[in-house]
């Protein structure tokens, strides 16, 4: 019997391998060393335990689990560290005995209490409590919406089946993966569908309809054709800048749960973005002003970022405050440091936005005033990717507006 | 957190924070499968929602026997007499939150079969993030005791306000512009409503957490932005005829 025990789990190992080359064929490999990797990191727990039968007696946990390696304690925190995944030991109350370094981020502060006061979604808890209750591994999956859109799914594992064990032995382990990005991938197409349906509708049926007069009424009119060729121009810029914006949205939801590790400096990327807008400036005859508070030593604002995201930031702003500013007006930029944070803020002094408007801004096609903002060129996503960018830099988007006086667009990021 | 020479105590008290804590994972999901129903017109995922507020229930239940037994069996004091009436008040908090969750559920069943405009359930979606976004961080709060956070969450409602007020304005614009959808935005005037109030159940949750942590009440009046209850729009299409 004990030699059969010592046989099935690398067995198992072995086979959840196999199974997941043929998996990665058919379903994208991702996917399939995602539920391999939590079979065999579950099979290799077992497989431990199936060779080293005598130790489980021995294996009382202390206070401090992570420091009982002493004795006939078995392993289990060195187990949980050779897993590349977040890896959790729960009792069999529930209560978290170890994690390994990968769940830290996921479970924050979380060693020695209730697995529920880490996670609390109903998919985790039920799979855990089913897992202990029938002996037998369960599986599950969490999606959550905030702060960022996320997916896990995961294993519980229970070591000993439905065996008695002493409330703090290890008994059950809990391995899971992050699956945002596989998820995302499904979820943009079917919204990117939605979205560009419903707003390259409206151009479309509007070029069709210049095309077909074009064809018919207006065939031989010259100056017609000419006036219906410009409004159709203009109608395919908009389409095609919608196609880029909706892109581009989804390009940075997709990575939103990714926090961004490079160090860049505010200072120049938004130079380099003024100097890009000054030509539109200049057609509005408006001054766009960058000030630099006084910072420590000398030395400039650094954040955690992604340059070409920031500078999407920066640029979205100021082409707002452009688009809305005061024909002859004064837009001012300025770059700050507050306490533990990194401020852009761009000031115009234009017309102002009414408080109802204020909350609902970075909506997706929300405008004020829809007839306006398309006849300025917008596409109604500008703000709702800044909203993205500022979300996966772990910042905050701040509007504050007072109508005929203008507004302030603020952005909080996190210093490097 | 607490030490008590009993044991068997301070396990009854991490029970108790561990079924507050998994009822307000459940609130959490049910607000978000109600609103992601109304959204996708999804009636499988709105009945089974609406269905989750039962677990909410049981659970309340079982927090209010444990603490009157708890107070009945060990007559607490101070510390932990205010850890167990917070507890029994935060869960009722957490069981209206459901139920407020399972009345969206119920509507979004009902309008299953509508088609609804964008810009309507864009608002809404954006107001049940932010009311989730609120809810995680004072759940969080309570699980690590974080007196700051919670206090934050405190002065975050008056924001949801704010964007109640304006979906608010939206729908009666749109119910004024076209009085065939007064039968829809009726419904998602309501379910507005609802997460306007889920966000005054989370204030209610945050003051716990603080008279909690610190032990002092809450006194300054909390900031408060919403002025549907005094909102008339002028332009009124009836009179005219």
């Amino acid at each position: 019997m004990a030699a059969l025990r010592a046989f099935v789990p690398p067995l198992a190992i072995a086979v959840a391998i196999v199974l997941a080359g043929v998996a990665g064929h058919f379903a994208g490999p991702l996917w399939g060393w995602g539920v391999a990797g939590l079979a065999a990191a579950g099979a290799l727990a077992s497989f431990w335990l199936a060779t080293h039968p005598v130790s489980r007696a021995a294996a009382v946990p202390d206070q401090h689990p992570a420091r009982s390696r002493g004795g006939d304690a078995w392993p289990w925190l060195a187990l949980l560290s050779g897993i590349p995944d977040p890896a959790l030991m729960l009792d069999s109350r529930g209560v978290v005995l170890g994690a390994n370094p990968a769940a830290a981020s996921f479970f924050p502060n979380g060693i020695g209490r209730h697995i529920s006061l880490a996670n609390r979604s109903p998919e985790l808890l039920s799979a855990v409590e089913q897992a202990l209750a029938r002996g037998s591994a369960q599986s599950f999956q969490v999606r959550s919406v905030v702060p960022v859109e996320r997916t896990l799914v995961g294993q519980a594992t229970p070591l000993f089946g439905q065996q008695k064990l002493e409330p703090t032995e290890p008994a059950l382990l809990l391995v899971i993966r992050d699956h945002t990005a596989e998820h995302q991938i499904a979820e943009m197409r079917a919204d990117f569908v939605a979205n560009a349906s419903h707003e390259l509708r409206t151009p479309l049926a509007s070029l069709k309809g210049f095309v077909e007069t074009l064809q018919g009424a207006a065939k031989d009119d010259p100056v017609a054709r000419d006036k219906f060729l410009a409004i159709m121009a203009l109608q395919a810029t908009r389409m095609s800048r919608l196609i880029d914006d909706l892109l581009s949205l989804s390009r940075i939801e997709m990575r939103e749960h990714v926090p961004p590790t490079d160090r860049v400096a505010l200072a120049p990327v938004i130079a380099d973005v003024v100097a890009a807008l000054r030509p539109l400036a200049e057609k509005a005859n408006i001054v766009v002003e960058v000030v630099q508070g006084a910072t420590l030593l000398g030395e400039g604002v650094i954040v955690l970022g992604d340059r070409d995201e920031l500078a999407q930031v920066a640029q979205n702003l100021i082409q707002n405050a452009i688009k809305y500013g005061r024909l002859g007006g004064r837009i001012e930029v300025a770059i700050s440091r507050r306490a533990d944070r990194a401020q852009l803020s761009v000031k115009d002094d234009g017309i102002g936005i009414a408080p109802e408007h204020l909350p609902r801004l970075t909506e997706r096609f929300y405008r004020v005033v829809p007839k306006d903002s398309r006849e300025r060129g917008g596409t109604g996503l500008g703000l709702a990717i800044v909203k993205h960018i500022v979300n996966r830099h772990h910042g905050v988007l701040d509007i504050t507006s007072k109508p005929g006086e203008g507004s302030v667009f603020t952005v909080r990021l996190p210093l490097a | 957190m607490n030490n008590h020479i009993v044991t068997s105590y301070d396990a009854e008290f991490a029970e108790l924070d561990r079924a507050t804590a998994e009822m307000g994972g459940l609130a959490e999901k049910l607000l978000a499968d109600a609103f992601a129903a109304l959204s996708r017109r999804d009636p499988r995922l709105a009945a089974s929602a609406a269905a989750s507020d039962g677990d909410i229930d049981r659970l309340e239940r079982q927090v209010q026997e444990r603490a009157i037994t708890m107070i009945a069996r060990r007559q607490p004091v101070a510390n932990d007499l205010r850890h167990i009436f917070s507890v029994l008040k935060v869960a009722g908090d957490l069981e209206r939150i459901g139920d407020l969750a399972k009345n969206i559920a119920k509507r979004a069943l009902a309008l299953s079969g509508e088609t609804h405009p964008k810009p309507l359930i864009n608002g809404l979606g954006h107001m049940t993030e932010l009311a989730l976004r609120q809810l995680k961080d004072v759940l969080d709060a309570y699980a690590n005791r974080d007196g700051a956070k919670a206090l934050m969450v405190w002065h975050g409602d008056a924001g949801l306000d704010l964007l109640y007020n304006s979906v608010f304005r939206e729908q009666l614009t749109y119910m004024m512009e076209d009085p065939r959808t007064i039968g829809l935005c009726t419904h998602l005037l309501f379910a507005a409503k609802n997460i306007e109030r889920i966000g005054d159940h989370t204030t209610n949750i945050a003051e716990n957490i603080n008279y909690l942590v610190t032990g002092v009440v809450l006194s300054d009046p909390r900031p408060k932005n919403d002025d549907t209850t005094s909102l008339l729009l002028r332009h009124r299409p009836m009179d005219a005829a």
